[in-house]
């Protein structure tokens, strides 16, 4: 009984999550065709042992070899992680103080806060990136505002540059920063910094060195949840961000559905994959740390 | 902390504004007269009528609302299970890997996930539609409701599931009559957040789905692309009257029960 | 007392009803019950006594299933239970936290283990009504566990682990919740509802009065061994260690080298002090080292020298314990040693008799204390 419980969800992420992970790698070393898939070799199992072989013969590592020579694929992982950081260093700045904010709130606001933030986490994603589109474009309300206030003369152009994909990735991935934080904020026990002041701190100090310190393991949460995702985000850099603006979410789909082209996809994909190892793997033992202390 | 508060409520009150102020700009703007989203014209629900004859949203939105129950009720199945083989079964051989498997999908760059899932449905030679937008959903659905089935599972009072055995149940009665009936308001968050993220899935659907099957997400996003559009304005009006509803309701439901348990709770302990 | 009658474990042809036969149990590295054997035997309220991590929760939850032992066998009415998983024993636990299950009204609470059962609805709401009256719980049918206090639901979790009759009722720290006063009355409930229903009781506890109160037998444990069972007289007049000594009640413990002389022991404990006269020890050889054990309350305190005591010394008043209805006076005689004597207030404080720092002695009988070898 204990083995079916175990096996069931096991056998299905083994079916419908590694093994795709094994196709894609299989397919980077695949070479495109024009057919149905579009890619060669296929594996033809009737033709036995010979055609296992001459499977495997078709195999190379050719796609790899095209990305490191195009320049607009390592430019775009660089473009990506320093997108992913910056973004994850902006979303930290605005959250923080939001779930401090929450934490420090009176016991009975506290709920009705958490709703709120809840809220927009459960409103489509889609929706609330496009509401930004009307907010920065040329004519967006942003501008309008600023010109009717008489703080600038022309329209800023916002719209289709990074600086939309900036604010459109805080503004998408702040639930899941200011919910670890706020958690772990939470659980802090006031008697710490009451124990600081009296022991001679300001307030500033107490914070910096009694309250920050903390919340440093809902601070770390957090930012996995933003970096990780963001690093291959695709709707957010389309929608916001500019020609000019480069990150491999955008270019896996192109690759795919515009140039056809499966097996670079496939390659560009296993490479992702490959610079998200660690810090997935960093995200793994933190939250196994963090099961285990609780425990 | 009194200082702090004006601090406090400076960055409350400007954080919710930032979260909110979008929406709220989008909402007002679905009854707007005119075609041009950014101008005032009038006011007006035209817009409305204009969707609601829209037979290709419709048929979109439907196809989205089954795909979503199909997947959250077998994603929440899936997650129950692997939730309860994370926080009781033990150490077993493959343990790493399992739990692994189970945490990696939420981080997941969805176009790696929705990639790696159609090349496995086309080396399968299956058929992509409906069905295979389930698998795929419910793939990485589950591993949401793991996490949140485990952290009440391992709050949960196992002298419970040890008194159901001691009374005559089988281990699979004791979780069916004990377990199941108290872990059910995090079984049902579960579903409702696979529910969530299904309804809201572009790009894995985008890589999974068929001629047959467009998602309402799909549909939104081709429209998206050719511009802002006060049709879309008024889509998104509606989704988010809808999760406002559900969500105040579900807060204002789970608010007024602790409060009343609280309360027996106290006059029970005043009869001792 | 009806402690006179009962006691099948002086009949050499009464078969136990539980039996542990050389059990061990090993968590990892750490032995929680080593090599034990004991018989327990029908009707019986058994208490195992000890403190935390002596190894008696763990021999409860093997006897309800919970775990299995590394070694050696349990025989339930001379089965072995090893093998049969805790839902099909004849044996249910009343639990430490209560485990009431908070989704169910208390009725449901109760009917639960007979639903298991298939009996038929009206059987099974017979056997209900019949626990609710039992524990005085009938008004209260309908609540769910939160509605009630602390004492109500021990009651529910009592009548809900009798309901299915079992050959054996294991009760976890049952009473540990519940305030002083309420403890008492809930103890004298027990044993009227052990001996109405002639159920085999078990109950595992750390406050020795409790066990003490309760228990036909008493079997004193510690780090997975049992050191002592017997009735609780005998574990108080006659340990049989000066763990068992020191566990239960207070005691004034004397170490010595025996000197036996005819049918008394003698022993030479301390320079300048006469030597205990007692009885016991049969067999001793003369410098064996020995403990002497002597109840408080045994020892007599006076201002004047008795004249006809076994054993006498003197010494000073070093402190008084009053404690309402007794007083425990700690004397320290010539050497250092200190000798605590109890006795009862029976004139009011103003006219006490002794106060700190005055000369007293101390006497007691030849047959008042117990010498140990261990």
């Amino acid at each position: 009984m204990r083995r079916l419980l175990i096996a069931i969800p096991f056998l299905w992420l083994l079916a419908l999550f590694i093994v795709p992970f094994l196709i894609v790698f299989k397919i980077s070393l695949s070479d495109a065709a024009i057919a149905i898939p579009p890619y060669a070799p296929t594996l033809d199992l009737s033709e036995g042992w010979s055609g296992f072989k001459s499977f495997f013969a078709a195999l190379d590592l050719e796609n790899y070899i095209w990305l490191t020579e195009d320049a607009l694929y390592w430019k775009a992982y660089l473009s990506s992680l320093k997108i992913a950081v910056i973004s994850t260093v902006l979303t930290l700045l605005v959250g923080y103080p939001i779930a401090y904010g929450m934490a420090r709130a009176p016991e009975e606001w506290r709920a009705m806060l958490f709703m709120l933030i809840i809220l927009p986490f459960w409103t489509s994603f889609l929706i609330r990136v496009y509401s930004w589109m009307g907010i920065l474009s040329q004519e967006g309300y942003l501008n309008q505002l600023l010109i009717w206030t008489g703080l600038i003369s022309d329209p800023l152009v916002i719209l289709n540059t990074n600086i939309a994909v900036y604010i459109g990735i805080v503004y998408t991935y702040l639930p899941f920063m200011i919910l670890p934080i706020y958690a772990s904020l939470e659980r802090l026990d006031i008697s710490l910094l009451e124990a600081a002041e009296d022991l001679g701190c300001s307030r500033l100090s107490a914070f910096w060195l009694v309250t920050m310190p903390l919340s440093k393991q809902g601070i770390i949460a957090g930012s996995f949840l933003v970096f990780i995702p963001t690093i291959g985000e695709f709707v957010i850099p389309s929608l916001l961000g500019g020609s000019r603006t480069l990150m491999i979410g955008k270019v896996l789909w192109e690759e795919f559905f515009s140039n056809r082209d499966w097996p670079v996809a496939s390659a560009v994909a296993v490479v992702l994959l490959l610079i998200l190892i660690i810090p997935i793997v960093l995200f793994q033992r933190n939250e196994q740390k963090q099961r285990e202390a609780e425990q | 902390m009194r200082r702090m508060t004006w601090f406090n409520a400076t960055s409350l009150s400007l954080g919710f504004a930032f979260l909110y102020l979008p929406m709220v700009i989008l909402m007002i703007y679905s009854f707007n007269e005119s075609k041009l989203v950014t101008v005032w014209a009038g006011f007006s629900t035209k817009w409305y009528g204009e969707l609601l004859a829209n037979t290709a949203f419709l048929d979109a939105a439907w196809v989205t609302l089954k795909v979503g129950f199909i997947s959250s009720s077998l994603a929440t199945v899936l997650g129950t299970m692997a939730a309860i083989v994370m926080v009781r079964a033990g150490r077993f051989r493959g343990r790493t890997a399992f739990s692994g498997m189970i945490y990696a999908p939420m981080v997941m760059p969805e176009v790696i996930t929705g990639l790696s899932l159609l090349l496995l449905f086309i080396s399968l030679g299956m058929d992509r539609g409906v069905f295979t937008i389930v698998l795929a959903h419910t793939t990485f659905a589950m591993c949401y409701v793991s996490v949140v089935v485990s952290s009440r599972l391992v709050s949960f009072d196992q002298s419970l599931e040890e008194a159901a055995l001691d009374l005559g149940c089988s281990p699979f009665e004791a979780f069916r009559l004990v377990t199941l009936p108290i872990i059910a308001p995090a079984v049902i968050s579960g579903w409702l957040l696979a529910f969530t993220l299904s309804l809201d899935d572009l790009v894995i659907a985008s890589f999974t789905s068929g001629p047959s099957a467009t998602t309402l997400p799909m549909k939104i996003w081709s429209s998206v692309r050719l511009g802002v559009s006060p049709e879309i304005n008024a889509l998104s009006t509606i989704m988010i009257v809808i999760v406002a509803v559900g969500v105040i309701t579900a807060s204002v439901i789970s608010k007024r029960n602790v409060v009343r348990q609280r309360r027996e709770e106290a006059e029970a302990a005043k009869l001792s | 007392m009806a402690l006179d009658a009962f006691a099948p474990w002086e009949d050499p042809n009464a078969k136990p009803l539980i039996q542990f036969q050389n059990v061990t149990k090993r968590f990892g590295d750490f032995t929680a019950i080593d090599n034990l054997t004991v018989d327990i035997f029908e009707r019986e309220f058994f208490a195992l006594l000890g403190p935390s991590g002596c190894g008696k929760t763990t021999m409860m939850r093997m006897l309800a299933g919970f775990e299995n032992p590394t070694e050696g066998n349990i025989l339930l009415a001379g089965q072995n239970i090893a093998p049969i998983p805790p839902n099909k024993r004849a044996v249910n636990m009343m639990f430490q936290s209560y485990a009431l299950f908070p989704h169910l009204s208390i009725w449901d609470n109760i009917a639960f283990g007979l639903k298991r059962d298939n009996l038929p609805k009206d059987q099974i709401a017979q056997r209900v009504d019949e626990m609710l009256r039992l524990t005085r719980m009938e008004t209260f049918a309908r609540r769910k566990p939160h509605q009630v206090s602390g004492g109500q639901r021990q009651r529910v979790a009592l009548a809900r682990s009798l309901a299915k009759a079992p050959k054996l009722l294991l009760l976890d720290e049952p009473l540990g919740a519940l305030d002083k006063k309420l403890r008492q009355d809930t103890q004298f409930e027990l044993m009227d509802i052990q001996e109405k229903t002639g159920t085999t009781f078990v109950i595992v506890t750390h406050d020795q009065e409790e066990a003490m109160t309760v228990a036909s037998r008493v079997a004193v444990m510690d780090h997975g061994k049992i050191i002592q069972v017997s009735t609780p007289d005998v574990i108080y007049e006659a340990p049989n260690s000066t763990y068992v000594a020191d566990f239960i009640g207070e005691v004034n413990l004397m170490r010595g080298k025996a000197d036996p002389k005819g049918d008394t022991v003698q022993m030479h404990w301390a320079e300048g002090q006469p030597a205990i006269h007692g009885t016991g020890l049969e067999g001793i050889t003369k410098g064996t080292e020995v403990h002497y054990a002597i109840r408080p309350e045994k020892v007599s305190i006076s201002a004047e020298k008795p004249t006809d005591a076994a054993n006498a010394v003197q010494g000073k008043v070093l402190d008084i314990a009053y404690l309402g209805n007794i007083s425990t006076y700690h004397v320290e005689l010539a050497g250092g040693q200190v000798i605590k004597a109890q006795t009862a207030n029976n004139r009011r404080i103003s006219r006490r008799a002794f106060t700190w720092e005055d000369p007293v002695w101390l006497s007691w009988t030849a047959t008042a204390g117990v010498f140990l070898e261990r």
